[in-house]
This record gives structure tokens, C-alpha cells and sequence, in this order.
């Protein structure tokens, strides 16, 4: 019999109605993964107790037939969201001890659903880094790990490493320029990032705030679908939240892809890209195709302009939405003798070295006399990448890329540690889509020669994750990722 | 556009953030590495080109006039690292 | 002309002054969040996450404080902006809790306007407005409580605010005490900000500049924070124009910095100089969508504008035939207008503005209570003036019963009534007495005969006297004078 915490969420879910095992036995088996697999560092705090408490109330819903489309169903929660009375800190230090006295939106209807929390996953310091070294908790390991530890990815390292290491039936992530879909390719699972406006970002830590979504990373396509239902809906208290019709993803599922134009953009093919990425596109390319999709080549013209337009706009608003971090409410306080003493002093200690560099440059594009040259240019470019996506979504219904130009690369790389651009520029093929607000798809497609997963990434229109869900669940069949790695 | 030292300096300022004397030099060098970096978007033609602020595509929604919290200063008041009388409490403020 | 022009050794000097006022929205929940505005609660008791700052927390707009600008807007005669959006002003203090205030900068809700003033000469002057935006209030810091620490209160910090940027356009401390008055009176009648200054609802900026008269363009100006009265405001001006004329008369510049000014001595100190001028980072708010309002909603709110002081003036002065000056008086407040509007309601308006003006408002004062705590109400006010006007009783027994209704409260014609204080009219009964006075009096009738005509008033005396002060003077006096010629 397949292990309790192999069981995708539909799996479980199926097997808890039929009373095959109880909500505690399930929730037993992954507290027990959890135990073993801590050299992970997937999680920054575990609440077992608060998931059996809710795995047992899972039960009497079950018993009396009022369960939840996620009842029972053991989820681990990125730390950027604030979950109440449980410690919620953004892996950073200058929120050492903080316990929210709310619940963020999109937790608060995994609750309502039936679902309990494991515990908070590590993540990147402010979900500021794309390998998950930037955490004041350190590193995750990437499961797939062979001789010398490999990152997971970033920012939602935690959240990937623990999909697929079976610490948890699914994991909610948040993606600001890639940070759902570049760990989820990394680990070999599937994460999507809705359309901004999507899920309400009320209770989750901003980081950028034009661009941060928050997604689920699962096992599966179908599980993205049933988390993403839950998640999503519009939200009075996020005024960016979308009022649009949430329609059911999972109906999606294995719908015919005949004659869907599946865009393939140029720009996303540089010269240099590592071979077997573009051998891995060219083999979804003959999936969609043997399906009956009629490839349509496309061009995303400003598509090398995004990281820099990507590198100004994020950090201008972190410089702004961080500067609560003072030490005064809540967090870490480093006293000082006058006030300004103690911001300096709490915030030079409280931030890591990544989110200091991103403060500062922020702090630097915004100020008085560059504010035109940089984040107004940036906001300019922003239209016109938003533009190219608007432009191409005229010739076809959906985007085909690879989700990242490389695999897992080892913790502590040298050529990335030593210039902050070099790790910025694995997010090339992820940031447009935060930047134009569409929603956007990484799932498992194979393994590169030294058995590291790789991931096609699927960009739709807005609102259309639907189209997405269509086509994904076409790729994971073709691809059958997860039976090749039994 | 390249920075200087008193440039880094101010920027840390508004940033609240201390940078020991040592580690100026460094930081600008970074800073002018990224900046250079970021310089390539001024080879985009913008003219005429309204910036984008927000993705959305609808208005603002508005909020009835109502008082539907407060009256839960403890719960305000649980995570600061110094309170008293109800207040938060900080280091003398100095003009 | 109430310009201000300083004479200095080299030259004159006019005074060149623009305001920014910052009023508190009256509306019942804070522009960003839920919390209670309620001023006077135990410290963070009106404080929702949001208010504090909390991690993931994010603003949404009170529709109430979007009406309260609009309408403040059209009060001030100025364009309503369909299109505005929200900025973050980034910069950090205690009782910041965001380390940013969320604010209009490139997109305000209002747009150019006017306020006429009238000045001490008799003539009116256009102020003209800059702008109207709205942002969110922040919290208290307090200082004196204990010797090394600063307390803060995060009540007030979220409640909207209406920041009213004037033109350069005033040339005098009088102009520009005139245009608070009128300011701080228009949006008290639209009940947008209760514009007490002295509980900081109302607070202003003052930035003064002087030029030599017939000088083209501004010279550097100094900006006063939070100056918290009309006559601060004015003493600021003043002395500040001088401070700026003897800089320059002694050939000295001024540097353009942010000073205090001390209410005690009516002087201003340095508090801020440029270069330690903060750069606040303005930005486009992520967190909110740009506010974009339709000709309906304007209209809509058009609607509900009540009249103001200067329409309200004027109808007085044609309609009720009110002086210029007693209507002015009188609408300066709207509850003192409305009072008045009540009273005169029938009767005759001109002796209820005087008795508004005289006795009424010399009660209040004297027994310190507030109009709308009065013990005469405005329909007992206009019942006391009909009284008089239809000869019921005389302007002296009207001062009496005043005296009873402003202990009692009661009704001026049952007051009459009980105490039997009615004038008489009855000619018969007046001749009665009349003819007794003359006929008790041979000498004096005599001595009146023989020329000495002020004797008539002691006849009058007699006469109202023996009738207990109920007989009509002037009745009294025409009979008196055709019996004894």
C-alpha cells in the first residue's frame, strides 16, 4: 500500500470519506515525515498539536458529514502568512517572537475548509531571494539532494521542499517574481501563481505589493486545482482583490486541448540557454502537439528589460512596506539612546544582508531627483512588457517556457554569493508574468542527466487559470513525472 | 549615474540602516553594479508611454462608514517589546 | 487695500503668505480602517491592526471621508478631480506606525477653487485655493510623562484628514486671519471638520515670504508647523515678514527651513534647516486602486450642500432686510444662523437679529452655556419680539420677562399672562388715569401751561406708574400732551 503522505489531497480526501484511515492517522504520518526528515529545514516551526486538534475535529465532520473541501487535509503554511497565535515571523529576525492577532484571508478559508496547519515553512527572508539562503533560519535542503546539499529554491523553499519530501499534503507559497514556480521546478511538484488579484494578500507580509500573489504548491495538477479553489475569491479587506467569478478549476482537468495555440516566445530562448532545458521545452512543444495543439511562435519583445524593470519596482516598494519594521509594535527592538538610534540599531541587526540590499536600492530609486530615471522608467517598461503579453495572447490562448534557466544548483555557490546579479538572473523567465499580473503554472516534466527535476512553466491569460489547469493536466499525463520517480 | 560614499551614506539614513565605515566602500561598489546593471532599460523607448502602477483593471472599492474593530488595545499592545499605561513606549523622542 | 507693507531703511516690503490647513474629517470610522475616529478614549483603545501597522495589514477607503472631500471641495468653489489616486509619503517617526502616511501627491481629490473673504475695510478679496487631498492623520506621541521615555497612543493615527493648500495670495495677517474664520465657518456649516483649533482638528501651516513693493516673482519662504490659532496664525505672519525685512534690510538672506513658532513670545526659532529636509519618497500606493468618482456621485453630493455663510448672508440682507453687518455676525455660525433663521421664522427679523445680538447673546455669555444649550429657544425668542411688535407689551416689561424666560424657560405669552403684564391699550382706562394725574396736579399743569414743557415727562412717569408700568407709553404720551394744550 502507497504511504499515508504520498496520497495526493483528492487521494485523501477520497480514502477519509470512505474511512479507509481517520484525519489523526493522516496527520500522525506526516508529523512522523516531519521527525524524520528535519535535516530538510523545510519548516521554521512546527504546530503538531494544533494540527491533531484540528485533524480531530476533522474526524466528527466526517462522522457527521459535514466536511470541508479540505477536511482533514495537513497543509504546511509559508511564514508570510500571519496565522493567529502561531509564530509568524517572514524568516527574518526583526520579527522574533511575533504572534499575529489575525488570521490572513487565504488561511483563514484553508480553515474554514476543513484543513490543519502543520507548522510555517521556511522561506527567504521577506520571500527576498531565490535559493532560500536568505533565511534567517537557513537553508533548505532540496530533498533531491544527492552528495552535496542543493537549494531548493526561493522564495518558497520551505513550502517546495516539503511537497516533496511528503512533509505535508500541499503547501501554500507566495510568488513576488517566481518564488512559487522556480522552487516547485526545482523540487519536481507543482505550483501555481494565480492572476494578481486573485487570492486577497490581506494577512500575508508584503513584500512588493503590485506583485505579490499567493498560490498553492502540490503534488499535483489537481491538487493545484482543489488548493487554488479554496484560496481564491474576492476579499473587501485587500483592495487590490479581484472581483471576478471563481470558477471550479478541477472541471479543467483533462478537458481536449485540440486546436488550443500554444504561444512559444523567442525571447525565451537566449543563446547559451542550458541544453537540456531547451530540449525539455522542445518535448513539451511534441506533447501539446501530438494532442492536437497548433503551435504558434510568438514574440515577447521587452522580455530582457523585465529583471531590470522587475529589480527596480519590487525593491522600491519593500524599501516602503519594511519600513514598519521598526522595533516599536512588535519584532525585534535593539535599544538606543534617542528613537532614531533604536530604528537604526533594531534594523541594522533585525535584516539580513539581502533585504538590506534591496531597502537601500528601493530606498535610492525612490528618492528625490532619480525617482523619473529609474522607477518611473520602470513603470513605463512595465506597460510595454504588459503590452507584448496582451499582443501575444491575440495569437494565442496560452504561453508555453521553461520555468527556469537552470536546475538546483549547490548551497553557498560561489559566482552567486559574490554578485547579487547572478542569483537575479535565475528568475529570467518568471518575473514577467508578476510584472504584467497574469497567472502562471511550474509543473514537473523531467530530470536533467544528473537526476535533477526541471519544470515547464504555463502563462495564461488573466483570470484564465482555467486554460492552464486544461493544458497542464494534458503535460503531467504525457510527462508522468510522478510515476518515474517511484 | 554613478553614486558616492555620501550618496551610500544618506541612502542608509533613509533607509535606517548602519553601515560600519569598512563596509562603505563595498556597498558602493554594489550599488554602482546594480545600478549600471539596471541603466539598461534607459535603450527602451518610452515616449509617450503611461506608467503602469497598478494591473488591475477596475476602481477602487469604498468601505461603508462603520466602526467594526477597536477596543482591543491588548491584542494591539501583545507583541510590543515595550508598553506601558496601555501606551507603546520608545526611547526618548529628540527633535 | 489691507495689505501689510513694512517699511524698511532701503525700501517697503509687502508680505507674501500661503496657508496648508489640515482638517480632521468628521465621519465615524478612520479613512483606512474600521477603528472608531471617538477623540478622548483610553490610549490604543480605537486602534485596529491596520491602525498599528501589523505585518500583512492593508487600508481600504471609508466612503464617508470621499463624500466629506467632495463636498468640501464644492464648498470651496473648486473643481472635484474624477480621477485621483492615493501616494506614500515615506519617513519614520514614532507615531508612524507604517513608516509611510498614505496621502495624494500628483492626483488630489480637489483642484483649484476660491474663497471670497471680507476684510476690515468693507471690501472682499478671492483667496484662491491650490488643492484639497486627503490622507490619514498619525498617532500621538507624549512626551512629558516620564524623563527618558516617549509614550505612544495610536488612536488618532488613521483618521482622515483634509490637507487645503491656499495660493500665495494673502498680503496681510489680517487676509489671512479673515480667510480661517471663513474657512473654519464653511466647513463647520457643511459639517465636514468641527474645525476647533484648539483641539487640534484644525491646524495650520503658515509659509511666509516678504518682496520689495513692484518686485517680480517670490523670494525664499519659511513654512511654520502646526501654528494652532487664527490669532497665532496672524502674530506668525507678522513677525515673521519683520524677522524676513530686517534679514534682508541688513543685507543678510533667508534660507528657506521649517521654524516654530512659540505662542508665548509670538516669535518663531529655527526647527528645521534644508538640508535635513526630508525626502519623502512619494510613490503611488500599491495597496490602493486610483479613486475615480462619476459625474452622478458629484452630483449627488451637490445635492446635499446645505447654504453657506455667504449665500446665506445675502439672502438675510435682501430677504429679511438685515444690515451687511448683523447678517455677517450672524452667519459666521451655522447654529447661530439657523437659531435666528427659527425665531425670525413670522416675525419681525430686524428686532430679532438685535435681540439676538444684544440680550440673547449676553445671557449666554453671562451665564456661559452654549446656544444650543440655551434655556430661551429660538420659537420662545420670536414670540417675545412678536409681543413687543404687536404692542402686547412694552420694550421695558420685555426686558423683564427676557430675565424670567432665561431662568425659566418658559413661554414669553404665558409668562405676560400669569403675571398680568399686559400693556394697556383700553383708552378709556388710560384717559382714566390720565385725568386723575391732572386733575391731582393743578401746580404742574399750570407751570406746563406756563411754558415749562419738560414737565411732561412727569406727567408720563405718573401716569405709567399709577398703571404699574401696563400702559402704553406712547399712547400716554399723546394723551397727556392733547389735554394739557
Amino acid at each position: 500500500m502507497t504511504k499515508l503522505t504520498e496520497l495526493t489531497i483528492a487521494q485523501a480526501r477520497e480514502a477519509l470519506k470512505k474511512k479507509e484511515f481517520s484525519a489523526v492517522e493522516l496527520t500522525k504520518a506526516y508529523i512522523d515525515e516531519m521527525d524524520d526528515k528535519r535535516k530538510y529545514n523545510a519548516y521554521v516551526l512546527e504546530t503538531p498539536d494544533v494540527a491533531l486538534a484540528q485533524a480531530q475535529k476533522s474526524d466528527e465532520k466526517y462522522a457527521n458529514g459535514t466536511d470541508g473541501a479540505l477536511e482533514g487535509i495537513p497543509l504546511g503554511i509559508k511564514d508570510l502568512y500571519c496565522t493567529k497565535d502561531i509564530r509568524t515571523t517572514a524568516c527574518s529576525h526583526i520579527l522574533d517572537g511575533f504572534e499575529p492577532q489575525y488570521e490572513s484571508t487565504v488561511t483563514a478559508k484553508l480553515l474554514n475548509a476543513g484543513a490543519s496547519f502543520l507548522g510555517k515553512l521556511n522561506m527567504d527572508e521577506f520571500a527576498m531571494g531565490g535559493s532560500n539562503e536568505t533565511s534567517y533560519y537557513g537553508p533548505v535542503v532540496n530533498p533531491w539532494s544527492k552528495d552535496v546539499p542543493l537549494v531548493a529554491g526561493g522564495s518558497s523553499g520551505g513550502s517546495a521542499a516539503a511537497v516533496a519530501a511528503n512533509m505535508c499534503a500541499a503547501a501554500t507559497g507566495t510568488d513576488t517574481g517566481g518564488s512559487i514556480r522556480q522552487p516547485s521546478a526545482f523540487c519536481g511538484i507543482t505550483g501555481i501563481k494565480p492572476t494578481y488579484g486573485r487570492c486577497s494578500r490581506y494577512g500575508i507580509i508584503a513584500f512588493a505589493s503590485s506583485l505579490d500573489q499567493a498560490g498553492p504548491m502540490c503534488k499535483d495538477v489537481r491538487d493545484c486545482a482543489i488548493m487554488l479553489n479554496v484560496m481564491s475569491g474576492y476579499d473587501a479587506k485587500d483592495s487590490t482583490s479581484a472581483k471576478v467569478e471563481v470558477p471550479n478549476f478541477e472541471a479543467f482537468l483533462n478537458q481536449d486541448i485540440k486546436d488550443l495555440k500554444i504561444g512559444i516566445p523567442a525571447e525565451y530562448r537566449p543563446e547559451g540557454l542550458n541544453a537540456e532545458i531547451s530540449a525539455l521545452w522542445d518535448k513539451g512543444i511534441e506533447m501539446l502537439k501530438a494532442r492536437g495543439a497548433e503551435i504558434v511562435n510568438i514574440s515577447l519583445p521587452h522580455t530582457k528589460y523585465a529583471l531590470p524593470t522587475y529589480y527596480i519596482i519590487a525593491p522600491a516598494e519593500a524599501s516602503s512596506n519594511l519600513a514598519r519594521y521598526d522595533g516599536l509594535r512588535y519584532g525585534l527592538r535593539v535599544n538606543g539612546e534617542h528613537l532614531d538610534n533604536m530604528y537604526i540599531n533594531s534594523r541594522t541587526e533585525g535584516f539580513g544582508k539581502e533585504v538590506k540590499r534591496r531597502i537601500m536600492i528601493g530606498t535610492y530609486v525612490l528618492s528625490a531627483g532619480y525617482y523619473d530615471a529609474y522607477y518611473l522608467k520602470a513603470q513605463k517598461v512595465r506597460r510595454l512588457i504588459r503590452q507584448d503579453f496582451l499582443n501575444a495572447f491575440e495569437k494565442c490562448d496560452i504561453i508555453l517556457t521553461p520555468t527556469s534557466p537552470v536546475t538546483a544548483f549547490p548551497i553557498g555557490d560561489k559566482s552567486m554569493q559574490e554578485n547579487p546579479i547572478n542569483m537575479w538572473l535565475n528568475d529570467v523567465f518568471t518575473v514577467s508574468v508578476n510584472l504584467a499580473g497574469l497567472p502562471a503554472m511550474s509543473l514537473p516534466i523531467g530530470l536533467s542527466h544528473d537526476g535533477l527535476p526541471m519544470g515547464l512553466q504555463l502563462i495564461g491569460k488573466a483570470f484564465d487559470e482555467g486554460t492552464i489547469f486544461k493544458t497542464a493536466s494534458a503535460l503531467e499525463q504525457d510527462a508522468a513525472f510522478r510515476k518515474g520517480m517511484k | 549615474m554613478a553614486i558616492d560614499r555620501e550618496t551610500v551614506r544618506r541612502i542608509a539614513f533613509l533607509s535606517r540602516l548602519k553601515i560600519e565605515d569598512d563596509k562603505i566602500e563595498d556597498t558602493e561598489d554594489e550599488f554602482n553594479k546594480i545600478l549600471n546593471w539596471v541603466e539598461q532599460l534607459s535603450e527602451v523607448n518610452t515616449d509617450g508611454v503611461e506608467p503602469l502602477v497598478s494591473v488591475n483593471d477596475t476602481n477602487l472599492t469604498l468601505r461603508q462608514d462603520e466602526v467594526t474593530e477597536g477596543n482591543q488595545a491588548e491584542a494591539v499592545l501583545k507583541n510590543a517589546p515595550q508598553a506601558q499605561y496601555g501606551y507603546f513606549t520608545v526611547p526618548k523622542v529628540v527633535e | 487695500m489691507t495689505g501689510l507693507i513694512i517699511e524698511g531703511k532701503t525700501a517697503s516690503w509687502e508680505v507674501i503668505c500661503g496657508l496648508e490647513i489640515h482638517c480632521q474629517i468628521i465621519s465615524k470610522s478612520k479613512m483606512f480602517s474600521g477603528a472608531s475616529t471617538h477623540y478622548g478614549s483610553d490610549a490604543n483603545e480605537n486602534v485596529s491592526f491596520v491602525d498599528a501597522g501589523m505585518p500583512g495589514m492593508l487600508p481600504t477607503l471609508n466612503e464617508h471621508c470621499v463624500y466629506q472631500a467632495v463636498k468640501t471641495g464644492l464648498g470651496l468653489n473648486a473643481k472635484i478631480n474624477k480621477y485621483s489616486a492615493f501616494a506614500r509619503k515615506n519617513y519614520f517617526y514614532a507615531d508612524l506606525p507604517q513608516g509611510y502616511q498614505i496621502s495624494q501627491f500628483q492626483y488630489p481629490i480637489v483642484g483649484e477653487g476660491h474663497v471670497t473673504v471680507d476684510l476690515s475695510d468693507g471690501s472682499t478679496k478671492d483667496i484662491g485655493i491650490e488643492r484639497l487631498h486627503i490622507e490619514q492623520d498619525a498617532g500621538k506621541s507624549i512626551h512629558d510623562m516620564a524623563p527618558d521615555k516617549s509614550f505612544i497612543d495610536l488612536n488618532r493615527a488613521g483618521v482622515g484628514l483634509m490637507e487645503i493648500v491656499t495660493k500665495p495670495d494673502f498680503r496681510s495677517p489680517e487676509e489671512a486671519g479673515a480667510f480661517l474664520r471663513k474657512l473654519r465657518s464653511i466647513v463647520r456649516y457643511l459639517g465636514t471638520c468641527d474645525g476647533n483649533m484648539d483641539e487640534g482638528s484644525m491646524r495650520c501651516d503658515v509659509n511666509v515670504s516678504v518682496r520689495k513693493v513692484g518686485e517680480e516673482g517670490y523670494r525664499t519662504r519659511c513654512e511654520m508647523k502646526n501654528v494652532n490659532s487664527v490669532k497665532f496664525v496672524m502674530q506668525a505672519i507678522e513677525n515673521e515678514a519683520k524677522r524676513h525685512v530686517e534679514v534682508y534690510e541688513n543685507g543678510g538672506n533667508i534660507e528657506q527651513e521649517t521654524r516654530q513658532f512659540d505662542p508665548s513670545t509670538g516669535l518663531t526659532k529655527v526647527m528645521r534647516k534644508k538640508e535635513f529636509a526630508h525626502d519623502y519618497r512619494y510613490f503611488p500606493e500599491p495597496d490602493l486602486l486610483p479613486l475615480v468618482l462619476d459625474d452622478d456621485y458629484i452630483a449627488k453630493v451637490k445635492a446635499d450642500m446645505v447654504e453657506l455663510p455667504d449665500a446665506k448672508r445675502a439672502r438675510f440682507v435682501k430677504e429679511l432686510g438685515l444690515t451687511a453687518y448683523d447678517a455677517s455676525v450672524i452667519c459666521e455660525n451655522k447654529e447661530t444662523a439657523d437659531f435666528f433663521e427659527k425665531a425670525a421664522q413670522g416675525h419681525d427679523a430686524k428686532k430679532v437679529a438685535n435681540w439676538l445680538m444684544g440680550d440673547f447673546f449676553a445671557m449666554l455669555n453671562e451665564k456661559k452655556v452654549e446656544l444650543k444649550d440655551s434655556p430661551v429657544s429660538a420659537e420662545n425668542l420670536g414670540k417675545l419680539v412678536e409681543l413687543i411688535t404687536s404692542n402686547v407689551i412694552n420694550g421695558k416689561t420685555a426686558k423683564d420677562v427676557f430675565a424670567i424666560m432665561a431662568e425659566t424657560g418658559g413661554d414669553p405669552e404665558k409668562i405676560v399672562e400669569e403675571k398680568g403684564l399686559k400693556q394697556v391699550t383700553d383708552m378709556g382706562a388710560i384717559e382714566a388715569i390720565v385725568d386723575e394725574v391732572i386733575a391731582s396736579a393743578p401746580d404742574n399743569v399750570a407751570a406746563y401751561k406756563a411754558g415749562k414743557n419738560n414737565l411732561l415727562g412727569w406727567f408720563v412717569g405718573q401716569v405709567m406708574k399709577k398703571s404699574q408700568g401696563k400702559a402704553n407709553p406712547a399712547i400716554v404720551n399723546k394723551m397727556i400732551a392733547e389735554k394739557l394744550n
